[in-house]
């Protein structure tokens, strides 16, 4: 592939793409599948066929819009010259039975009972990066995905610059690491690239864990050949041959696309051997994941790759100089693999200039809980978190009152409405007690327990605990059970001030991210919702109605200890 | 360990080929071990004494950590699932939008508890640490396919659908 072939090849799509006048968009990401949005897609096609307007009119399956409570979405539209874009109309939760009339209406009125309105904040207040082609292309179809500007990154890097010239322009970006604990990219790949070994590797992780996180699941739904070429310019400026996707077995449609993706984007000859007719060569295979949290932490994400149990060890040595197979060896998030293409397309300047003075760029969130619009949305950084949950989420339903909004999983930690104002970066979340982790962000409102909610991930981390080092283990187990007695009303004064103690514990004694981290929900909880831990164990009562009401207490089979 | 050979698939099953094409694929390498297990309980359903023993001796892995890996992750089950499953997700967003309910639901109308199975082996319920569709939470696995929004009374009426005899 030689860049005037790659242009070819855009020239081709982009002319056959202009004969359609009309264009629906069905999305067809997981969460609109499971709405039957397929079964939609499919009664379009047989409606334009038997309507015999297979000339001017596409039906074309896209990856995901953003507005995941809505589904099935629905867009339509003629695109203007040059903006592949197609946001005319939007229809929401769209059945089979709808398409005749969609089609009917393009040219004229739109049909109004379906319609989702575009210009409200949840659509107007995001700027897309990573997601600029999710809803636009097709995610099986590698020719609309280079039509999109796409690969145009990977030649250029692979032709014009040096793998030194490659990384300061990450540097220059400022991009951080979006898996969580954003680290800067560019300093990680000059280390990689810098570290002596046989081999190198990169390894994407796609191993979202935590619950309540689907970014990453859309980006390799919608978009995988993004994520790709990310991963292939990473190569090139750290000298590696070998790849890996790490990605999750509960996610069987990212899996089918990404693998499609690796054999479309070896059979156009980006992927494999002297790659673009230079000496610079690589290959990609997908790992999968088994279901284990704490292998989103990179040294036992390479023990799982290895094909061992996922048990981290001591850092340092990281990774960076000896990480699968004891080689160098580069590990980044999916998200920050996909902001890769764009900033070397655009230049590190460009993507500097969006966000805050130590955040840059743009961060995808998937909004959930109790707000009015849930789905992932890409803002950027510095929005505050009134914008995230009144604007673009639109507020609390059912004229509830907002409690807490939860940021960065089991890791993270519930911020009250005090803080409301406080903008979202890496620094301010970490300042108020809570992380950015990969970007799940959930809404809770008055009828949450706040100390059930620590609960909740307490059982989570007691139950993903490795079981490799005391700490997280034993510590896990005791605070789950001091939190368990607090929300049954059993708990003592005292047993608080244990809880304490263990907070302080295990973050400073535990092995890896997860253990440390395990406290952050109950110590922000503590600090911001004292009252509601006071109420259960003083009064025996629980202030939002939720305690005593669980005669379904998950326990782990057999215990942790 | 100089006269390594592979030992023969455990009987002629036609589904033992797909596990040692995957073993194949990675050389007989041990790092292929969690592979080569995916395939097994793709194909299988589950992961028993014998595929594991298969396994461990083709990879030359010690069925030690050939247990302790199918043991450690979630995602591998060692016993078979029932005619049909159920898998309640867990994540945040749906247990603050009422999973939990869900569980009291079935936990009430067939006394299952997540993990098990009807003694009439019909239905498996299991939970899931986050499926991924939190905008439709509470979301349902039912037999491979995610449903979104589900109220305690639909998923009733799903269970009696599959356990009418």
């Amino acid at each position: 592939m030689t860049p005037d072939e790659l242009q070819q090849i855009a020239e081709t799509e982009l002319e056959a793409q202009h004969r359609f006048r009309h264009r629906v968009h069905v999305c067809v990401a997981a969460g609109c599948l499971s709405c039957q949005s397929q079964s939609v897609k499919d009664a379009l096609d047989k409606d334009i066929a038997q309507r015999g307007w297979g000339e001017h009119c596409q039906a074309k399956g896209v990856g995901c819009m953003g507005l995941c409570s809505e589904g099935p979405l629905v867009s339509t539209g003629v695109p203007a010259v040059n903006d592949r874009a197609v946001t005319e109309r939007m229809y929401k939760n769209v059945v089979a039975a709808d398409v005749g009339e969609i089609l009917d209406s393009l040219e004229g009125p739109p049909v109004s009972r379906l319609v989702c309105p575009t210009d409200i904040p949840f659509f107007q207040r995001q700027k897309k990066i990573v997601l600029e082609n999710s809803g636009a292309i097709d995610p099986e179809r590698i020719e609309d995905y280079i039509a999109a500007d796409g690969y145009r990154a990977l030649i250029q890097a692979l032709t014009e610059m040096s793998p030194r010239e490659v990384i300061a322009q990450v540097v220059t970006s400022g991009l951080r690491g979006r898996g969580g604990a954003g680290y800067p990219t560019g300093l990680k790949w000059s280390t990689v690239a810098k570290s002596f070994g046989a081999q190198k590797f990169v390894i994407c992780n796609a191993d979202e864990g935590d619950p309540g996180a689907f970014m990453d699941r859309s980006v390799l739904e919608s978009d995988p050949h993004r994520v790709l070429e990310g991963m292939l310019i990473a190569a090139y400026a750290v000298g590696s041959t070998t790849g890996y996707v790490y990605v999750r077995a509960e996610y069987p449609l990212a899996i089918k696309r990404l693998r499609n993706a690796i054999r479309q984007a070896e059979r156009a000859g980006l992927l494999g051997t002297e790659i673009c007719s230079t000496r610079f060569s690589f290959k990609i295979d997908v790992r999968l994941g088994a279901g284990a949290f704490v292998c989103g932490e990179e040294t036992a994400l390479i023990a799982s790759v290895e094909g061992k149990r996922g048990t981290p060890r001591p850092r340092p040595p990281y990774p960076a100089m000896e990480g699968l197979q004891g080689q160098p060896t580069l590990i980044n998030n999916v998200e920050t693999f996909a902001n890769i293409p764009p900033i070397i397309r655009k230049g590190g300047e460009w993507y500097a200039g969006i966000g805050t003075e130590k955040s840059k760029g743009t961060k995808v969130f998937a909004l959930a809980g109790r707000v009015q619009n849930t789905g992932l949305v890409e803002v950027p950084m510095g929005i505050s978190l009134r914008e995230m949950v009144y604007e673009i989420g639109g507020g609390i339903p059912d004229g509830k009152k907002f409690k807490a909004v939860q940021t960065g999983g089991p890791s993270g930690g519930c911020l009250p409405t005090e803080v409301l104002d406080q903008p979202v970066d890496y620094e301010s979340l970490a300042r108020l007690g809570s992380i950015m982790g990969s970007g799940g962000m959930i809404v809770m409102d008055e009828s949450a327990c706040m100390v059930d909610v620590a609960k909740f991930f307490m059982d989570f981390c007691m139950t993903e605990s490795c079981g490799k080092c005391v700490p997280c283990r034993v510590g896990t187990y005791q605070m789950h059970r001091i939190l368990t007695a607090i929300t049954n009303m059993t708990a003592t004064p005292q047993d608080l001030a244990m809880l304490e103690e263990f907070c302080d514990l295990l973050k400073n004694t535990s092995l890896c991210g997860l253990g440390q981290s395990a406290p952050n929900p109950v110590v922000s909880t503590l600090r911001s919702f004292a009252g509601e831990y006071k109420a259960h164990i003083e009064e025996h009562k629980c202030p939002a109605g939720v305690c005593r009401n669980h005669t379904h207490d998950e326990r782990p089979e057999g215990g942790a200890v | 360990m100089l006269n390594f050979a592979k030992p023969a698939a455990p009987n002629d099953d036609k589904r033992w080929r797909l596990v040692d094409s995957t073993m194949r694929r990675q050389g007989l390498n041990p790092r292929g071990l969690i592979e080569a297990l995916h395939t097994v309980q793709e194909a299988f359903g589950f992961l028993d004494d014998q595929s594991l023993r298969y396994v461990a001796t083709s990879l030359r892995v010690p069925l030690s950590r050939a247990y302790g890996v199918a043991t450690f992750y979630h995602f591998f089950t060692l016993k078979p699932a029932g005619e049909h499953t159920c898998v309640v997700c867990m994540g945040t967003a749906c247990y603050i939008k009422g999973a939990p309910q869900l569980l009291e639901a079935v936990h009430k109308d067939l006394g299952l508890a997540p993990g098990e199975t009807t003694s009439d082996g019909k239905v498996s319920l299991l939970t899931a640490r986050c499926v991924g569709s939190c905008g439709l939470a509470p979301a349902v696995v039912c037999d491979q396919e995610v449903a979104g929004k589900v109220t305690p009374q639909q998923l009733r009426e799903r269970f009696s659908r599959w356990t009418r005899p």
